[in-house]
């Protein structure tokens, strides 16, 4: 067993080490929410191999030098905050904080809180979410200071796509593109799922790529399972901030992802694995580097 | 007793532009933000001599207040401002989760608040906006008697670090707070002294308990006013000390009885030093158009309504 943080070496990470880890971190997601019999597993697994991406190669991060303004420091913002067990195990493992902390994860006393938040100051973390909505206009606020500080790193943003239907969303993508907030890279993990079924039946969205563009956005898309394009896609994003405009990436991703029988269904977007599944589910996932 | 003469009249929310202006020069970092109301708030000067800390949202109050939140992540001292409606019970869970429960040191400025805003009626004029805020775990309220302590709070509340509700409101008001007299943050001004009753109260209404203590005293009733510009934290202390003496209170707030001033006191007296207490607020209802001072003297804020409170509570002592 080993669980020491995995040096940001960014530029010597390839996609099978990614892979590997995206591995570890979906060990850590399904371990994390039958630990405490609640959580959200789906869409954790869902977006796994984009935090895996973001948090290995792409982001311009020192978690050693983590302090609440992020200065010189790519800044990302979790708005579906919902999703907090994959973003605990890749700050986890990118050395913001004890891998064995993630043991925690929704008990009392804890930092690792059901949802993300600032209050018990746990490191990585520089807004609270879990209500829908409120992340893109945080991102965007982020974006204007860096700017006002000449500060030429980038914010970042994930978004659920069931999100989208809040209307704060839109008021902020309105704001991005009139007022050229063209270092902010938001991201959507576009999984077709939400609580009460599939978005399509809940509340459709509509051509989502459209509604991007009519609002002013550069969008990208991807598949947000497969990490060779995946990174090919941020690499793309990232030379397309400073043009104006801020940037969208839609990525298709399925919730679940990696664990069978918690595919194709929105039944696992808010349960939690039993001892029989729990085995199921890492019997499918390779421990890379060593369980908490 | 001690008089305070009229140095003019001034709407307080022109106290906030001018605080803003004057803070925008001394620090780099504060920022100001607004939802399509810059010439209510008062915020022009400010907007044209520092354009790029101004940012102007549009009709997005959700908007804003999440992009105050972010802009705190970097160093700045973001000022959001429109009116108190829509700084609080449009925005609440905004405030509550990216600004209070995040901890972020956003100052949100809420203009055209209570009865006093007049015509626009009872969509515009809240009056549970005290409550709503002073709920909120780590927010500070503070609520400003005139042109000049609004000034004086307006740069204030940008050396404490954490959210802050700031209330001010739109009609022309009696100028009364010396420029010069010293404003802290939960610490109360007693601006007369007597030993019959003690009037607290915030806002505008301070002058008008300045003005029902005049009354009081051509009647022999020596009342003591207590300008509480701060609802939370509460100087527990002031209030104890004067009702150790008065032995009986009077609130006065143009906000509902619930959730406001009085309440804040009647829990400081309940829990220190059981009191009989007065409410002068508006009772439960909502407000409708009219001119200020026909509001005002409809819903019982109005000098003789505090006036009658007193004497109810020095029967009950």
């Amino acid at each position: 067993m080993s669980t020491s943080p995995i040096p940001a070496t960014a530029d010597k990470v390839s996609v099978t080490d990614l892979q590997r880890i995206a591995s570890q971190v979906r060990r850590d997601i399904v371990r994390q929410v039958h630990g405490v019999q609640s959580g959200h597993p789906g869409g954790s697994l869902g977006c796994a191999d984009f935090f895996t991406a973001l948090y290995f190669k792409v982001l311009r991060h020192d978690p050693a030098k983590w302090d609440m303004d992020g200065k010189d420091q790519d800044l990302f913002f979790l708005s579906n905050g919902h999703v907090s067990p994959v973003w605990y195990s890749v700050l986890a493992r990118s050395g913001y904080f004890p891998v064995q902390e993630l043991a925690t994860f929704r008990k009392l006393n804890t930092r690792l809180q059901g949802h993300p938040t600032t209050h018990e100051g746990l490191p990585g973390v520089r807004m609270a979410s879990g209500s829908l909505g409120q992340g893109m206009s945080v991102a965007i606020g982020a974006a204007l200071a860096k700017k006002l500080n000449g500060d030429d790193h980038l914010v970042y943003s994930l978004h659920g796509d069931g999100e989208l239907q809040e209307g704060q969303i839109w008021e902020a993508a309105m704001f991005a593109a009139a007022k050229k907030v063209d270092n902010l890279i938001s991201t959507v993990d576009y999984n077709g799922r939400q609580i009460d079924g599939d978005v399509e039946d809940v509340l459709p969205l509509g051509d989502l790529r459209a509604k991007w563009e009519a609002f002013g956005w550069d969008v990208l898309e991807t598949n947000g399972n497969d990490m060779a394009a995946l990174l090919k896609t941020l690499d793309a994003a990232r030379t397309r901030t400073g043009q104006g405009r801020p940037v969208m990436i839609l990525m298709r991703t399925e919730m679940g992802q990696g664990v069978d029988f918690m595919m194709n269904s929105h039944e696992w977007h808010g349960i939690a694995p039993n001892d029989q599944q729990l085995a199921s589910a890492l019997g499918q996932l390779e421990e890379t580097l060593g369980d908490y | 007793m001690t008089a305070y003469p009229v140095l003019d009249q001034k709407d307080t929310r022109s106290g906030f532009g001018a605080g803003l202006l004057e803070l925008g020069r001394r620090n780099p970092n504060v920022v100001a933000l607004c939802a399509d109301l810059t010439g209510s708030l008062k915020m022009d000067a400010f907007k044209k001599e520092f354009p790029d800390r101004f940012f102007q949202v549009g009709i997005a109050e959700a908007n804003m207040m999440g992009i105050a939140a972010g802009l705190t992540i970097g160093g700045k001292i973001p000022y959001t401002g429109t009116f108190a409606n829509f700084s609080t019970g449009r925005v609440y869970d905004q405030v509550r989760q990216s600004i209070a429960y995040a901890g972020k040191n956003v100052k949100i400025c809420a203009s055209h608040a209570g009865l006093t805003l007049g015509e626009d009626g009872a969509t515009h004029q809240i009056l549970e906006d005290i409550g709503l805020m002073r709920m909120l775990p780590d927010m500070t309220v503070v609520v400003p008697a005139d042109f000049n302590q609004t000034k004086q709070a307006t740069m204030a509340i940008a050396e404490h670090e954490g959210p802050v509700y700031l209330r001010f409101g739109r009609p022309k008001w009696p100028v009364f707070i010396p420029a010069d007299m010293p404003f802290t943050i939960g610490k109360a001004q007693v601006l007369v002294e007597g030993a019959d009753v003690t009037l607290i109260a915030c806002g505008h209404l301070v002058w008008t308990a300045l003005k029902a203590a005049e009354e009081l005293a051509a009647k022999g009733i020596q009342a003591e006013v207590i300008n509480m510009h701060t609802i939370k934290p509460l100087d527990v202390e002031t209030v104890l000390r004067s009702v150790e003496r008065t032995r009986c209170v009077v609130t006065c707030e143009e906000h509902n009885r619930h959730g406001g001033l009085g309440d804040a006191v009647a829990q400081a007296l309940a829990q220190h030093r059981p009191t009989p207490q007065e409410f002068v607020a508006v009772n439960d209802t909502f407000g409708e158009s009219g001119t200020p001072d026909q509001l005002l003297r409809k819903y019982g804020l109005d000098v003789p309504d505090i006036v009658l409170a007193a004497h109810r509570a020095i029967a009950r002592r």
